[in-house]
């Protein structure tokens, strides 16, 4: 945003301040200036980056306060923006578990803290190096404190990601031979929350009878009525898609489905004998061009597809300037530290033997805060959405 | 437009065709209303058009439905998309996409327009449909009115020649019905849309239909003429044949004009002995007059406060018989006490009064069977009930009313401890239904859901008898014997999945049944319910009442509360509106009066069965 300002100020000095506050003010949201969901990911996925390149629970807690910000400022009332809360729980889940582990199974980690020592389960020779209970350390505990935080600052980012972008948007993005695949997992995706809504109902309906509603008895029975309900209403959608449409096809010669084909499968084919080549020892110098060859001919081979449906799209999300700008700077906040890693990898890596308190690098930190920029660059959300 | 011919559906090989020989032509520009009773193939009808059946049912179609020229046989529904569009019953199993936008857009995206002549049509239908406000949001926080909005906008979009809808009003309230409706009637006048539409509530739309199609004869013709001999009918077609009216009216209005004969004829009568009222064992408790021996009781109090709250507002129905039944009535009238009372009672009210205080019970008040008192119930932020306040004797019909989403559902859950109060009390039978074990609470309270699937789980009726009996510690044989007097001649070992909608219906009230509780509800009861198995279903439920049983429906059916309720109580916002006799609350409110009373009105006859009754 800063720079934005700049360069309007360069720009035009001309106008007046009002004015440059009204084109660089972010406008309501609307279906109009809807950011593409992919600049959403591409932000959150910046941000995911920088944290799998730290410990530093100081510069992961940023992260994690400038994700929360970002979402606090920007999110909708839609179903999916729920889904924040939701990540947020299982990160915090997931520290707890990585604590508990290392409680119990130990940890490579030497230390000298000894915090208190748990009754060590005796076990047999053959699986050495596995050790349950025993003594635990503090830096045990910090270490696996840290690394469970990088994890949950993992999760938070993708739960970000979720919560600003409409994954069926993101889907819709996908080239025309996919779409159908896309259209598939959207209902997919809406049937989830329909199975565990019915689950609700049946089981508070099991009141009715006079049974208990809870217990592993309860999902028992209504379990069948459930599969049978979800099946009846996928029967339902199929026959509302078929009846509007889905699935009509143009004709296309022989040739070109042939050629499709060949150059879809063998594109795969390339894409894994690459891959296989890369990661394997000996053979990285074919790996790589293959791999591209593979990805060319499977790109080919999935417009030629496109070619056989004949569906259009209805105002498919533009990649505008914001879109760039949030984008952008979720690439920045990952070059950043990627750069800062190499730069001064010890200050983003708090010592943990000896333990030492955690410090906050300035410059990694600063840089961290670029990953704001959507705040304020993109679309506010209408107030009248959010109440809704 | 659409053609038949000669054309039968088995979906069994042995099986008796669903359809047979129906051979007819529809023409362009008509709007088309298929009647019948339940399960003469209405569905299977609509779905030849669209080519769902036989495409996607299954099944084995004889003859040839050809529609604008293209025959269904060949051309699977893929390839009729642009020429049919089709919304089923449940509107909710219709939508692909997540918001209105998108699912406007859906069906011309298959069909591949172009991306300007999408924009163009979606904004159009917004306008059309009134969903502009809605473009937006997520179809999972829509009504259910404006999800049958969209189910309709979404297969326009393409702009089909034929539309075909089933049951398109029957999930809704009045007042979303009529919007429904009016869509319809604009596109077949704007756009020259031919519509085939099935229809069970045929009160809301005999009077929109330029053909009606009979089934299973399959003749078709215009609508007076086959409501003259058709066997499903709305009140206003009976309330004609009645009065021996030519031609028959279809409108209220018509019938209005027709009406001051047969207005004429009834002077002098009164619909009081005749209006549903509760047993007399339990009648004594509720009502005016013997309120006033115990005292303030706020049920009567508010419900007298609000009879004279809708004199000023609504029609002067209640105020012209009040009048008369407190002022110029017989001197017995004028001690009878409260207005509404009066009211009700008319002039034909003095005997039953005197009978009734003589029946009435010792004056122990016995607390009533629910007392819901300053009840609110909250979900996150939403208020969904607010300061409610309710009671319900035995014995005592009552008719909980309202639009879609005003909180009837919420209530019903409520005295079923399906909901735990937010704050104030619900009691049943004297026990506060969250907190009790569901045991114990199926004995005083039973409740039929909204799906009266969600009740059985077992695979056959039997297994499902056994079961309820179980459940409800009755004597094995209990509630098979039930569903024998509910539901005749119905084999042990058939699914309840094969039932059709009014016997499901009847096997979920046979297994509520088996606990004998004392108070009975039931959640939209008459969705999906053809006239006679309607009539049927009051016939039980009068019974009930009449065996003392307290019974509390939520519905959207004006006749169905008309014919069953004692009382009325409209809901709002999730807030007591109106509560009252049904007499005066259905007929000071339009939206929610029936037909009958409509025509009739300003004097208070609810039902053609009371009209007959009286000549």
């Amino acid at each position: 945003m800063s720079t934005a300002r700049g360069v309007s100020a360069a720009s035009d000095r001309g106008a007046s301040a009002a004015s440059a506050r009204n084109v660089f003010t972010a406008p309501e949201a609307s279906r109009a200036n809807a950011l593409h969901a992919g600049a959403w990911w591409l932000w959150a996925l910046g941000l995911a980056v920088a944290a799998s390149r730290t410990t530093d629970p100081l510069l992961l807690g940023l992260l994690v306060g400038v994700a929360g910000y970002v979402v606090a400022a920007r999110r909708t009332d839609a179903p999916w923006s729920r889904s924040y809360g939701a990540f947020v729980k299982l990160g915090l889940f997931v520290v707890g578990l990585r604590v508990v582990f290392s409680l119990l199974l130990g940890s490579p980690i030497p230390g000298e803290h000894v915090l208190f020592t748990l009754p060590e389960v005796p076990l047999p020779d053959w699986v050495q190096g596995v050790r349950i209970g025993g003594r635990v350390t503090a830096e045990q505990l910090v270490f696996a404190l840290y690394d469970g935080a990088k994890l949950a600052t993992l999760l938070i980012c993708v739960g970000a990601a979720n919560a600003l972008a409409n994954p069926a948007r993101l889907l819709k993005s996908l080239p025309g031979a996919l779409y159908e695949a896309g259209v598939a997992v959207v209902v997919a995706m809406t049937f989830a929350p329909n199975m565990v809504a019915d689950v609700t109902r049946l089981r508070t309906a099991r009141r009715l009878r006079g049974r208990p509603t809870g217990g592993v008895r309860a999902v028992l029975q209504i379990g069948l009525p459930v599969l049978e309900g979800a099946l009846e209403r996928s029967v339902a959608v199929a026959a509302s898609m078929d009846a509007r449409g889905y699935g009509r096809t143009a004709r296309v010669p022989a040739a070109v489905r042939r050629t499709t084909n060949v150059l879809t499968l063998g594109g795969l084919l390339g894409v894994c004998a690459g891959s296989y080549g890369l990661l394997a020892a000996e053979g990285a110098a074919y790996g790589l061009p293959l791999l591209g060859a593979g990805l060319l001919a499977a790109v080919a081979g999935l417009r030629l597809g496109g070619r056989r449906t004949v569906r259009t799209r209805y105002r498919p999300d533009l990649w505008g300037v914001r879109a760039w700008l949030v984008a952008g700077s979720g690439a920045a906040v990952a070059a950043l530290m990627i750069w800062a890693n190499a730069y001064a990898p010890e200050a983003l890596h708090p010592g943990v033997v000896p333990l030492e308190a955690p410090e906050l690098p300035l410059w990694p930190a600063a840089s961290v805060l670029v990953g704001l920029v959507p705040a304020f660059v993109a679309p506010v959300p209408s107030v009248k959405e959010n109440n809704a | 437009m659409i053609r038949f011919e000669n054309v039968s559906v088995r979906y069994e090989e042995d099986a008796e065709p669903t359809l047979r020989n129906v051979d007819l032509t529809v023409p362009e520009g008509e709007l088309v209303l298929l009647v019948g009773p339940s399960g003469v193939g209405k569905s299977t009808l609509l779905g030849t058009v669209s080519g769902l059946v036989p495409h996607f049912t299954g099944g084995t179609l004889t003859g040839r439905v050809t529609v604008d020229g293209r025959d269904t046989r060949t051309h699977p529904p893929r390839e009729l998309a642009d020429l049919v569009g089709t919304v089923g019953q449940d509107p909710s199993a219709h939508f692909v996409t997540d918001t209105v936008e998108d699912e406007l857009a859906y069906g011309m995206e298959s069909l591949g327009l172009a991306p300007g002549v999408m924009r163009r049509r979606v904004e159009e239908t917004l306008d059309l449909l009134g969903l502009a406000e809605l473009r937006d949001r997520p179809i999972a926080t829509l009504s259910g009115g404006q999800r049958q909005r969209v189910a309709i906008g979404s297969v326009l979009t393409p702009h089909p020649k034929v539309l075909v809808l089933d049951e398109p009003t029957s999930a809704l309230d009045p007042s979303a019905a009529e919007d429904v409706l009016a869509v319809l009637q604009r596109l077949v006048h704007d756009l020259g849309t031919t519509v085939l539409l099935a229809e069970h509530r045929l009160e809301r739309v005999v009077q929109y239909a330029d053909q009606v199609l009979l089934l299973p004869d399959a003749v078709m013709g215009p609508p007076a003429d086959i409501m003259s001999v058709s066997p499903v009918h709305p009140p206003v077609v009976a309330l004609g044949r009645l009065a021996g009216w030519e031609p028959l009216p279809l409108t209220v209005r018509d019938a209005r004009r027709r009406a001051a004969p047969l207005k004429a004829r009834l002077e002098g009568r009164d619909p009081a002995g005749l209006v549903p009222r509760p047993s007399a064992h339990a009648a004594g408790r509720e009502e005016g007059p013997a309120s006033r021996d115990r005292g303030p009781v706020p049920d009567a109090v508010r419900a007298s406060a609000v009879s004279s709250d809708a004199d000023g507002t609504g029609p002067p129905a209640p105020s012209a018989s009040e009048a008369r039944g407190s002022g110029g009535g017989s001197p017995g009238h004028g001690e009878a006490g409260s207005p509404h009372a009066a009211g009700r009672e008319g002039r034909g009210g003095g005997l039953s009064l005197f009978r009734r205080r003589r029946t009435r019970p010792a004056p122990a008040p016995a607390a009533p069977l629910v007392l819901i008192e300053r009840l609110a119930v909250r979900r996150g932020r939403v208020e969904a009930l607010r300061r409610v306040d309710l009671r319900v004797s035995p014995g005592e019909t009552l008719a909980l009313m309202g639009r879609n989403g005003a909180g009837k559902s919420t209530l019903l859950s409520t005295l079923v401890g399906m909901i735990e109060p937010t704050s104030g009390t619900v009691r049943v039978a004297g026990l506060a239904p969250h907190a009790t074990d569901p045991r114990e609470l199926i004995r005083q309270v039973g409740l039929v859901p909204q799906e009266p699937r969600d009740l059985l789980y077992a695979d056959t009726v039997a297994a499902e008898c056994a079961a309820a009996d179980a459940d409800a510690g009755a004597t094995p044989g209990t509630c098979r014997a039930l569903v024998e007097e509910l539901l005749p001649g119905v084999a042990d070992d058939t699914h309840p999945r094969d039932l059709s909608e009014g016997q499901r219906l009847a096997l979920a009230l046979a297994v509520v049944l088996t606990g004998r509780p004392p108070l009975l509800l039931l959640d939209e009861p008459t969705r999906g319910l053809d006239y006679a198995a309607k009539a049927r279903l009051v016939a039980r439920l009068r019974g009930l009442a009449a065996d003392g049983h307290a019974i509390v429906l939520a519905t959207h059916d004006v006749e169905l509360a008309a014919e069953l309720a004692h009382r009325v109580v409209i809901v709002a916002d999730g807030e007591v509106v109106a509560d009252g006799p049904t007499a005066e609350v259905v007929v000071s409110s339009p939206a929610f009066s029936p037909q009958v009373a409509k025509v009739l009105a300003p004097r208070p006859w609810l039902t053609v069965e009371q009209v007959e009754a009286a000549l």
